[in-house]
């Protein structure tokens, strides 16, 4: 379903909601994108999935995007869907290069749970809360991450 | 140090057993550390990786047109629905239509890959709970139609079919007539394993009531697809979101409310006989005209006009050695695999590799299903609830 930034129903109740939350707003394709603070993120979330009208009960996806050597180098980025409505919508949060954190949303959803494991593993990004947030597809004794783009692709190492 | 379950403190000592990754009803390699109560799984946990590949890393590596090689070998039993997943998120990143003819085969060869990956869950599923014959009436009609693929591709699994824009070759001549006599045996077939099993007492022991799942729970854990729909959801991402014209096709998209194994049995049982329909749909309407959108920038020329037109020649060696550039930005699509929910998530920096490519695993998020439903059930029935899962490795590790 093609969704414009004018007519968002997730946009307008979110700012409603919370004025501070969304950074900025994109469309591409008829997708959108919000860009939410980190800090106001788990609250974001948890409107977005109880608010009757948008009821984005369905986590689809968590993953990272790193956008070395940028700052912030790091995005969040969760995919929602609405089983009942029928609508797709994207949200990131920017983090920092040094230290990247944000808030876990296995209380939001508990799919979360491997996904976000996997992007621990992959990108180094801390998910505070998680309840059990070890590597999940390298050894455990592995060094680095390999999905950040600082990551050697050639040689011994 | 492999992950283990960590005994909680103040508890009695308890068996740890670790099922897997070298067991065969584990499916390819999944791990599971499971602590036992006498025969009564407690506490469960997953253990995967083994597989990992780093096949998003190397995406980042291929041009988007290279990319399509690696979608197949993610998820090897559905190879045709994941090249189909990939190049919707490319076109849709580029606003590019693949012509009709080019997007009824798509539908024709993705129902028939879904028919097909069935087959295995449902001989394997069968042989794990003791059923050995119906393992082998299955490989033998999923050989049928791997020999339609490789009629149609060259390949029996590692397709690479559908590209950007279209398809890689007009199908060759008897192709069609090669689908329409599997059309004509496999429903009788259906009801062949049907008789083996739909009301077999001790098929119904093992998976009646065995690792329920309500509707609710199976949304907050990311459960997608025929098992889903077996808990009472009615959601399928073909008619939801339908891609690839499956709005012009009639399909039913089955249900049961019951979430245990045996419903999910049921689910994908119709099934295969709703994608027989649009297979014979798709064979019977299927347009003529071209299997490449026109866009000589971004799809291949054809071998003959290459000869002929010099700017056809620069076009190919312009898209060989360097791939064509899209637009910045991002897109996220998805398609129903025979598994559940399939995402491709693409963003783009305008060159001609992708900068990101994150797949969306259906059976990555069913996996954390899995050890909610084999809690507080007998070890066997471990084995049947990993099964009905329809679990896939080579995709969960990538």
């Amino acid at each position: 379903m093609t969704d414009s930034l004018e007519t968002s129903l997730a946009l307008q109740k979110l700012r409603e909601f919370d004025a501070e939350a969304v950074e900025d707003a994109r469309e591409f394709r008829g997708e959108i994108t919000l860009y939410i603070r980190k800090n106001r993120l788990r609250a974001a979330c948890e409107f977005l999935r109880d608010s009757t009208e948008l009821s984005f009960k369905y986590l689809s996806d968590v993953t990272a995007v790193d956008n070395y050597p940028l700052e912030p180098r790091f995005e969040a980025v969760y995919h929602l869907y609405s089983i009942e409505h029928g609508r797709r919508l994207r949200l990131k949060a920017r983090l920092p290069g040094d230290d990247p954190r944000i808030d876990s949303m296995v209380p939001v959803w508990p799919a979360a749970n491997a996904f976000e494991r996997e992007v621990f593993d992959l990108f180094g990004i801390h998910f505070e809360g998680h309840p059990f947030l070890r590597r999940i597809m390298m050894p455990e004794d592995w060094e680095g991450h390999p999905l950040r783009k600082d990551y050697p692709t050639t040689g011994y190492r | 140090m492999p992950i283990t379950l960590e005994k909680i403190p103040g508890q009695e000592e308890r068996v740890i057993l670790s099922l897997g990754p070298q067991h065969p009803s584990t499916h390819g390699v999944l791990r599971l550390v499971l602590e036992l109560d006498g025969e009564t799984v407690v506490r469960a946990i997953f253990d995967i990786g083994y597989l990992h590949t780093g096949f998003e890393k190397t995406f980042e590596h291929l041009t988007y047109s290279q990319g399509i090689t690696l979608t197949d070998r993610m998820d090897y039993l559905a190879p045709l629905s994941n090249n189909l997943g990939y190049c919707l998120a490319i076109e849709k990143l580029l606003n590019l239509e693949a012509p009709p003819r080019a997007q009824w085969i798509r539908v024709l060869l993705t129902e028939l890959t879904r028919i097909q990956s069935h087959l295995v869950w449902l001989g394997t599923h069968a042989i794990e709970l003791g059923a050995m014959s119906v393992f082998l009436y299955c490989f033998r009609e999923r050989e049928e139609i791997l020999r339609i693929f490789e009629h149609v591709s060259g390949q029996r699994m590692m397709t690479s079919y559908f590209r950007v824009g279209g398809l890689a070759l007009e199908p060759p001549l008897g192709w069609l007539q090669r689908v329409e006599k599997f059309m004509k045996t496999f429903p009788a077939r259906i009801d062949e394993y049907e008789t083996l099993l739909t009301k077999n007492p001790i098929w119904l022991r093992r998976t009646v009531g065995v690792g329920t799942i309500s509707g609710p729970d199976g949304i907050a854990l990311g459960l997608s697809g025929p098992s889903l729909r077996a808990s009472g959801v009615n959601w399928d991402i073909r008619k939801a979101q339908p891609y690839s014209s499956y709005e012009k096709f009639q399909f039913n998209v089955p249900t049961r409310t019951e979430g245990d194994v045996y419903a999910r049995y049921l689910v994908r049982m119709d099934e295969m006989r709703e994608s027989l329909k649009i297979v014979r749909q798709a064979v019977d309407g299927l347009p003529e005209g071209p299997i490449k959108a026109n866009a000589p920038h971004i799809v291949l020329p054809d071998r003959e006009s290459m000869k002929t037109s010099i700017e056809a020649l620069i076009y190919h060696f312009k898209l060989v050695t360097e791939g064509f550039h899209p637009p910045i930005g991002e897109v996220y699509q998805t398609i129903e695999s025979p598994r559940g929910e399939i995402g491709f998530y693409i963003v783009s920096d305008g060159s001609p590799k992708p900068w990101r490519c994150h797949v969306r695993a259906p059976s990555f998020g069913n996996l954390q299903t899995l050890i909610k439903i084999v809690e507080g059930r007998l070890l066997a029935d471990v084995v049947a609830c990993i099964a009905s899962l329809d679990g896939v490795l080579g995709e969960i590790d990538r």
